[in-house]
C-alpha cells in the first residue's frame, strides 16, 4: 500500500518582493500561511501546482510544501517551513512583524 | 586605493543599464524566471528564503570612508536599516525588493562598487590579508595583486561558463590571515634573491569535500602571474567536471589527477599565456601597485595612549585584544568588532558603518578593511588616536573587546535567511557568545575560535575552526556536529568529527564541556586550545562530550 498523501500548500517567493506567498482556495496570492488552500488530494494538488507554477510573472520556485491541518489552519511540519512562515529568529522582521 | 579609471566607470554603468533593462524585462514577464536567474546572479542578485538578497563584492576587504557610508545609505533605503559582512569580505543585503535593485547598484557605482561575479559560475571576489598595507610581517601589499586579478577576471570571455564558481585569495605574508589554503587559488607574495614573486597553491577548498591546497609552484616571479594564474584557470575550465557539480571545483580535478599531471598541464598551457600576453599586465600591474602607496604616516609621541592603556582597564582590555602589530612605530591595526555577545555576527547597522566611516575619516587615512572572520580593520592609526577612537567606538556599540576570543564566532546566514542551509547559525553563536560572557572566562580562555555553518557548504569555515559546529537536517530536527582542530592559517588543518551531532538545545552546553575540558588539561595559559588538542588529541574531549562508554569505544577502535 502506498503511503497516505499528506496535506499539502502551494508556496512560493513573489517576485518583486520576494517573500513567501501561499495559494490561496480562490487563486489569490496570500503572504500569511493559514489563508492557504489545504489540498489533501494528490492529483489536485499536482492540478494547482501546475497552474501555479505557470503564474511565473508573480511568482518565482513554485513548490508543494507539507502542512499540518489544524484548528488555526495550516501548520508548517517542518522546520524550514516554520521559518519561512514567520521569518528569521535574529530580529523580528519578516512576516512576523508584519502582523 | 585604487580609483576606478574612467573605463571601469563606463563598465560598470554599462552592465547597470544592462541589469535595470533585465529586471524591467522579468517584472513585464517578458524573461521567464529560468532565463532571468543567470542574468540576477552575475550581478549578485539571490532570491532567500524570505526575500531577495544582494551580495555587494568589497574588492580584497578594502573601503573607504565615503564607501561605508554609501554602504549605510543602501542599508537604510534599500534595506532593514543593516547590512551583513560575510566570510569572502563581502557585504549582503538581507530584503531588497526587485524592483529597487538597479537603483541600488547605480548607488555603488557612484562611489566605486558593484556586485558583478558575485555569484555564478565565475572567478569571486579576490580577497585578501584584512592588514595588507600595514601588517609588520608583510613582504609587500598584497592589494595590487588582487586588483590585477579582478580586472583580469572581471568578466574575462574565456572563464564565464567555469565549472563552478573559483575562488582566488592573497597574502603578502608568511602569516596567512587570508585563510589561502582553503580557497581554488591561494597566493602568497614571497622574495627570493631580492625579487618578489608568488608563491601559488591550488585546489583548497571546503565544503562537502574538504581539501587543503597543495602548492603547485614555489616562486612564480612578479612578471609572471598572470599569465600564469591564467594557465591554471585554463586547465581547469576544460579539465573539471561538468557533470557533476559536486565533483566540479579544482580541488577536485587536483585530487582525481594529481598534482603532478595538473602542474605539467599547467606548465605547457603557460608556455602559451605567457607569449599571448605581452607585458601589457606588468605595466597595469605598476600603475595599479603606484595607487597602492602607503598614506603619510605621521611621527608624533603616544603618551596619550600609555596614558590610558596604564589608567583606564576597558581601554586596556580592548587594547589587548583587538590590536594588532603595525610596521611603522607609533602605529597600529586596530580591528572593531562585529560581535557583540548576543548580536547577529558580521551585521552592523547604518549608524555604526557611519561611525566607523568618520572614524576613517578622521583618524584612519581613510581606510577600512572587512576581515573574513566578519569584523572591521581600522588599518592605520596613530596610538596617540586610539584612546579618542575608543571613545566612539564604545558609545556606539562597537567596542566589544574579543577579537580572537571564543564570541568572535564566524556564522553564516544559516536557516535564518539561506535559502540553502540546513540549520540555523546565528542563534547558536548569539547562545555561545551570551554564555561564555555570563561565565566571565573569555580572556582566561584565550585564542579560541569557533566558526559555524548552516549547512555542508561550509560558508561559515567549520572545517578550519578551533572548535567547528555544523548545523544539519536529521529527520526534521536542527542537529549540529562538532569538529576539533581546525586551523584557518599557515599550518591550516581540517578539524575531525568527535562523533554524533547535538540537538539545538545541547550544543551550547556540549561546547562548554569542550572548553571545560581544555581549562582543565591545557599545561598553562600560555598553551591554546589548539595547542593543547594538538597535544593530546581527541580522547579528553570526546570523554566531556559523551561520557566514559563512548570515549571507551574511541580507544579501542
Amino acid at each position: 500500500m502506498s503511503k497516505p498523501f499528506s496535506p499539502k500548500v502551494v508556496t512560493a517567493n513573489a517576485l518583486i518582493e520576494g517573500d513567501v506567498i501561499y495559494l490561496a482556495a480562490d487563486d489569490r496570492w496570500v503572504r500569511s500561511l493559514t489563508e492557504a488552500e489545504v489540498l489533501t488530494d494528490e492529483a489536485v494538488a499536482q492540478l494547482r501546482l501546475l497552474d501555479a507554477s505557470a503564474r511565473s510573472a508573480e511568482a518565482v520556485g513554485v513548490y508543494l510544501a507539507e502542512v499540518a491541518d489544524g484548528l488555526d489552519g495550516p501548520q508548517p511540519t517542518h522546520f524550514r517551513e516554520a521559518f519561512r512562515a514567520t521569518g528569521p529568529s535574529n530580529y523580528a522582521h519578516g512576516k512576523q512583524a508584519e502582523g | 586605493m585604487y580609483r576606478y579609471t574612467d573605463f571601469d566607470t563606463a563598465f560598470v554603468a554599462e552592465r547597470n543599464r544592462q541589469f535595470r533593462q533585465q529586471v524591467r524585462r522579468r517584472i513585464s514577464g517578458a524573461l521567464t524566471e529560468d532565463e532571468f536567474k543567470p542574468l540576477r546572479l552575475m550581478n549578485g542578485l539571490y532570491l532567500q528564503l524570505h526575500a531577495y538578497m544582494l551580495r555587494v563584492a568589497i574588492p580584497y576587504g578594502t573601503l573607504n570612508s565615503a564607501q561605508m557610508d554609501q554602504l549605510a545609505l543602501l542599508a537604510e533605503t534599500w534595506d532593514k536599516g543593516y547590512g551583513h559582512f560575510t566570510t569572502r569580505q563581502n557585504i549582503q543585503y538581507n530584503w531588497p525588493k526587485l524592483g529597487d535593485v538597479p537603483d541600488m547598484l547605480d548607488a555603488l557605482a557612484e562611489v566605486g562598487l558593484h556586485a558583478i561575479q558575485t555569484s555564478g559560475n565565475t572567478i569571486r571576489n579576490v580577497t585578501a590579508d584584512h592588514f595588507a598595507g600595514g601588517a609588520a610581517d608583510e613582504i609587500a601589499d598584497p592589494r595590487p595583486v588582487a586588483e590585477l586579478l579582478r580586472q583580469w577576471s572581471t568578466d574575462h570571455p574565456e572563464f564565464q561558463f567555469l565549472p563552478r564558481k573559483f575562488k582566488i585569495a592573497v597574502t603578502g605574508s608568511a602569516n596567512d590571515r587570508a585563510v589561502i589554503k582553503a580557497h581554488d587559488i591561494g597566493i602568497q607574495v614571497v622574495e627570493r634573491d631580492g625579487q618578489i614573486g608568488y608563491r601559488v597553491l591550488v585546489g583548497g577548498g571546503l565544503g562537502r569535500t574538504p581539501m587543503i591546497g597543495k602548492e603547485l609552484a614555489d616562486f612564480v616571479p612578479q612578471a609572471d602571474l598572470l599569465p600564469y594564474v591564467e594557465a591554471v584557470v585554463s586547465v581547469w575550465n576544460l579539465l573539471g567536471r561538468r557533470d557533476n557539480k559536486y565533483k566540479a571545483r579544482i580541488k577536485i580535478t587536483v585530487h582525481e589527477h594529481g598534482l603532478d599531471e595538473i602542474r605539467a598541464l599547467v606548465e605547457s598551457r603557460f608556455a602559451e599565456t605567457r607569449a599571448a600576453f605581452g607585458g601589457h599586465d606588468v605595466a597595469l600591474f605598476e600603475e595599479i601597485a603606484a595607487q597602492f602607496a602607503p598614506p603619510a604616516f605621521r611621527n608624533a609621541p603616544t603618551e596619550v595612549y600609555d596614558a590610558a592603556y596604564a589608567t583606564d582597564p576597558v581601554f586596556r582590555a580592548w587594547a589587548d585584544t583587538n590590536l594588532s602589530a603595525h610596521r611603522i612605530d607609533g602605529y597600529a591595526i586596530a580591528q572593531i568588532s562585529l560581535k557583540a555577545h548576543g548580536e547577529t555576527p558580521g551585521d552592523a547597522s547604518a549608524d555604526q558603518m557611519r561611525v566607523m566611516a568618520d572614524i576613517a575619516r578622521r583618524y584612519g587615512h581613510d581606510e577600512l578593511r572587512i576581515s573574513h572572520e566578519q569584523n572591521v580593520v581600522l588599518p592605520h592609526v596613530h596610538k596617540s588616536d586610539l584612546p579618542a577612537i575608543h571613545k566612539i567606538l564604545k558609545a556606539n556599540g562597537l567596542a566589544t573587546a574579543n577579537i580572537g576570543r571564543i564570541s568572535d564566532i564566524i556564522a553564516c546566514p544559516g536557516m535564518d535567511y539561506c535559502a540553502l542551509a540546513t540549520a540555523r547559525s546565528i542563534p547558536i553563536a548569539q547562545e555561545i557568545a551570551t554564555r561564555f560572557d555570563e561565565l566571565k572566562i573569555e580572556n582566561d580562555i584565550g585564542e579560541l575560535k569557533i566558526k559555524i555553518s548552516g549547512c555542508i557548504n561550509a560558508c561559515g569555515h567549520h572545517h578550519v575552526g578551533h572548535i567547528g559546529i555544523l548545523g544539519l537536517d536529521r529527520a526534521g530536527v536542527e542537529n549540529y556536529q562538532i569538529t576539533l582542530g581546525g586551523d584557518a592559517t599557515e599550518t591550516a588543518a581540517l578539524g575531525e568529527r568527535t562523533g554524533p551531532g547535538f540537538s539545538a538545545d545541547d550544543i551550547v552546553p556540549a561546547i562548554e564541556r569542550i572548553v571545560e575540558a581544555y581549562l582543565e588539561h591545557r599545561s598553562g595559559r600560555e598553551e591554546s586550545f589548539l595547542e593543547t588538542y594538538r597535544r593530546l588529541g581527541m580522547a579528553p574531549f570526546k570523554l566531556a562530550l559523551y561520557g566514559e562508554e563512548t570515549a571507551k569505544k574511541a580507544r579501542a577502535a
